[in-house]
């Protein structure tokens, strides 16, 4: 039991980043369904992160941590700029524009994983998993001593932390700052906020770029801090992840705070079928929990009908001023 | 420190080929209240967006305070203190009114203290006699409120120069009073204040200055004081109008369309119209006055069929046409037009063109037009079977024909753009880039295409000028002549007086009572809708049930019960 909420927490964080990321963008007006790929990208970033900074022979953790979550961002932000170019100032179909950006991180990702990064070579894929064991699972020392709730709680390395830490950030800046009101103003009624004056370009060009570099971090937790980084088909498990991301996004009904604690629902349903003996058939059926759960939410809320449940009233339509 | 407040120097604008404003040049003086008057799409919407950065002019000069300034942003227009209320309004819905008050980048960054915005907007409301909850969100204003916190928006910016684009179309006369106090207020404390309107008799009372606008071109500027209705009205269409609306005398009919006992409720469940009875005959206009929101709204969809009947009748010719899908009422030959408040919301597709709004209405109408065979006397009766089984199968795909009658809609279109002088590049632009009065000409020219024999018509002439207006309330005209019983929804009583036959008063979903137009007068008019005077229980009959109703008795039963 133990084992599955720390497993529950840990997977959970994917999802958060994943989530926080998306919700950062959907407030500014912008469905990005590239999030995905760009997870993809935090990944392969993350690890050419990685593996620089392992080169050496005695290479120091939290350089490593760091440099691998700047890369992922870098390379997940990379991404999320061009999508924030085509569909902000290029005026493209968000959605579009979203798949391509998701096929094109997917098939980058497996290019630059495999034939860049680790091109087969043993000493670089047993580095890698050397740095993602010591460094992205360093736990906190003397957790044993507090039994279960160190194992459930304490027991993670730095990233899930970060997750959270981001989650809070984001929380904050959206609910209680001047930045957080102009920016979900955009999202909701873009000529309004245009009207006194914000900068809607510039808001939304940040968001979407944030939005994908928190992201990104979600990938490098999961090809690094998850697993033990030389999974060759790392760019399809992520791409099941950043769906079901987008997903919680409906789940917590666009709230980062309550993405928290939805992220790790997201995390347990997801991990269940591993731990609880059924029939392999009946595996695959388990793992569509969380995509039930979000359709059951989207009824409930749309039966509630309260206007603060709702997406931003303009996700998804581009804004162009002269227009009427 | 110069004169003007602003000034404006051979300003230019142009939307493609179409030039929206051509050569205007006019000031405006600190501490006074400037009328900017014109028909429909004479540009002052168009101009006004220019002084506050939503466009920028092709050509010309804009002074503020004497000193030559770019507006190219609504940032720019905050730096030079011009600030603006657009007629639909720019809300975000979810948001409290502090929140839509503090928005945007000049009022301090960083955390926003809620109780200190708070405090800081229920001051500003107090100063110039606003009435407004700054906690209370968007979604849940009237458009009335809504436009106060459109206006603390711009004052809580610091603005000293505002423009207000047509904020009285959307208010009751009381409101209307209220927006005025505090704009004497605010012109007391010195600011500036562009006005737009259509109202002549509201340009009188409150304007200093008029500007007159025709056509995209600047006609003059003249104080109000030296003026009257009559020459600003030329001014502003350059030839006389006719102030009076004919009412041709028609032959009435036996009541088309008969309402007993009326019971309806609106979107929050509650009730909207309560025990109405009326009729309306054949050549007549029954012209509705009331409030805004006295259940207007409520009592059109519920002829329409679009909205649940909660008890009582609706008679068409002695049927009951309750429960029939709106469909199957438009065939009958009953035709609404609804003009919202917004005048884009009912009726039209926005994003679809002339011709394809055409469309909207009689796309299932196209036939292949399969003629049936002709069956003789003298066929076996195994052959009459399967001509008439063949018959049955041709009229069946004849009345499911999939394609569109285009060339038809596409000609309908051109007739409604002609008759009734709608401005569009042509019949496949689509409807949103039309100007709001040709929209409406539009949706009405669409109505009366079908010819029906009643014509449900709600505000037709909102928001529209002089010219247009009395063009539509021709075709209503010619409409009564034809026989057609047209119920008329309307705003302005001396438009009403002029050209109803009759006028029933709505308050609060009850009827006060059902008028002559031409025994009666406004003052009793006003008197029934604020709820003083109840005309319906006088006289110890009931009012709004025809004499020789086309309801038997027996039917009467069925639906009481």
């Amino acid at each position: 039991m133990e084992v599955f909420l720390s497993s529950a927490i840990q997977f959970g964080a994917i999802f958060l980043f994943g989530c926080v990321g998306e919700i950062l963008t959907e407030k500014a007006g912008h469905l990005n369904l590239g999030i995905p790929g760009i997870m993809c990208m935090g990944a392969a970033g993350g690890c050419l992160g990685v593996r620089l900074t392992t080169m050496g022979e005695s290479p120091n953790g939290v350089l490593v941590v760091l440099c691998g979550i700047l890369f992922a961002m870098i390379f997940a932000g990379a991404l999320g700029a061009v999508y924030a170019f085509l569909t902000v100032s290029l005026r493209t179909n968000q959605n579009v524009t979203g798949l391509v950006c998701t096929i094109f991180g997917a098939g980058f990702t497996s290019f630059f994983l495999n034939d860049v990064v680790c091109i087969a070579d043993v000493t670089v894929a047993s580095k890698l998993s050397f740095a993602s064991l010591n460094f992205f699972k360093a736990q906190i020392p003397g957790i044993e001593a507090l039994g279960w709730f160190g194992t459930i709680f304490l027991g993670h390395g730095p990233l899930i932390y970060l997750a959270i830490i981001i989650a809070v950030i984001v929380a904050v800046v959206l609910k209680r700052t001047k930045v957080g009101l102009n920016l979900r103003a955009i999202g909701e009624n873009p000529a309004t906020a245009d009207a006194v004056g914000i900068n809607v370009t510039g808001y939304k060009y940040t968001a979407v770029i944030i939005g994908a570099a928190i992201a990104g971090i979600g990938g490098l937790c999961y090809s690094l801090g998850y697993t033990s980084g030389n999974d060759s088909t790392v760019e399809v498990t992520i791409q099941i992840i950043g769906w079901l991301s987008i997903a919680l996004v409906i789940f917590t009904m666009w709230r980062p705070a309550v993405a928290i604690g939805g992220s790790f629902v997201f995390g347990a349903l997801y991990i269940l079928y591993s731990y609880i003996g059924v029939a392999s058939e009946f595996k695959s059926l388990l793992r569509l929990i969380p995509f039930g759960v979000t359709i059951l939410v989207l009824i409930v809320t749309s039966i509630i009908g309260h206007r603060e449940t709702q997406p931003p009233a303009s996700l998804g339509l581009s804004y162009f001023r002269e227009e009427r | 420190m110069a004169e003007h407040a602003l000034e404006l120097r051979h300003i230019s604008k142009y939307f493609g080929s179409v030039a929206a404003n051509k050569d205007i040049s006019f000031s405006l003086n600190r501490g006074e209240i400037l009328a900017l008057l014109g028909e429909n799409g004479s540009g002052k919407t168009t101009l006004m967006n220019m002084i506050s950065g939503i466009y920028y002019p092709d050509e010309g000069q804009i002074f503020v305070n004497g000193e030559e300034v770019k507006i190219s942003s609504p940032q720019d227009a905050f730096r030079h203190k011009i600030g603006m209320v657009h007629q639909h309004f720019k809300l975000v819905d979810i948001f409290t009114a502090a929140q839509n008050v503090v928005l945007g980048p000049y009022t301090g960054g960083g955390r926003y203290g809620v109780h200190r915005i708070n405090a800081q907007v229920a001051q500003i409301a107090q100063k110039y006699g606003f009435e407004i909850d700054p906690k209370k969100k968007i979604y849940d204003m009237s458009v009335s409120e809504k436009q106060t916190v459109e206006i603390v928006k711009v004052l809580y910016r610091g603005a000293d120069i505002l423009i207000l684009d047509e904020p009285t179309a959307v208010l009751t006369p009381q409101e209307t009073e209220k927006l005025f106090a505090v704009m004497r207020a605010m012109k007391e404390d010195g600011k500036s204040i562009i006005i737009i309107t259509h109202k002549l008799n509201e340009v009188m009372s409150i304007s200093d200055r008029v500007a007159v606008l025709r056509k995209g071109e600047y006609i003059g500027c003249v104080n109000t004081a030296d003026t009257n209705e009559q020459a600003l009205t030329e001014m502003m269409v350059g030839q006389k109008v006719e102030l009076n609306i004919e009412r041709p005398v028609t032959q009435i009919d036996r009541p088309l369309l008969e309402i007993r006992d009326l019971c309806v409720k609106n979107d929050m469940g509650s009730p909207a119209i309560e025990n109405l009875s009326f009729f309306i005959r054949g050549g007549e206009i029954l012209g509705v006055a009331g409030i805004a929101g006295c259940g207007q709204r409520e009592l059109c969809e519920a002829i329409a069929g679009l909205r649940k009947v909660e008890g009582g009748g609706i008679y068409h010719e002695g049927e009951s046409i309750v429960g029939l899908s709106p469909k199957a009422i438009y065939d009958k030959g009953i035709s609404m037009s609804f003009i919202p408040e917004d005048r884009l919301g009912m009726g039209l597709a926005p994003s679809m063109s002339v011709t394809e709004n055409m469309m909207l209405r009689n796309y299932q109408e196209r036939r292949f037009g399969i003629k049936p065979i002709h069956a003789s006397e003298t066929d076996k009766p195994f052959a009459a079977r399967c001509k008439r089984l063949l018959n049955r199968m041709g009229a069946f795909v004849d009345r499911h024909d999939p394609f569109v009658d285009r060339k038809r809609a596409r000609a309908e279109a051109e007739r409604v753009i002609e008759e009734l002088d709608v401005v569009t590049p042509s019949t496949e632009t689509p409807v949103r880039r039309l100007s709001g009065g040709n929209v409406q000409k539009v949706l009405l020219g669409r109505e009366l295409l079908t010819e029906p024999n009643v014509l449900i018509t709600a505000y037709p002439v909102r928001g529209l000028d002089i010219n247009s207006s009395y063009l539509i309330y021709n075709i209503l005209n010619r409409q009564k002549e034809k026989g057609t019983g047209v119920l008329f929804i309307g705003e302005d009583l001396d438009v009403m007086l002029a050209l109803c036959d009759k006028i029933m008063v709505l308050c609060h979903g009850r009827m006060m009572g059902v008028v002559h137009a031409e025994k009666t007068t406004k003052e009793q008019l006003g008197l029934m809708m604020a709820g003083a005077l109840d005309l319906a229980e006088e006289k110890g009959k009931t009012m709004g049930v025809a004499k020789d109703s086309r309801i038997d008795e027996r039917e009467d039963e069925t639906w009481s019960a």
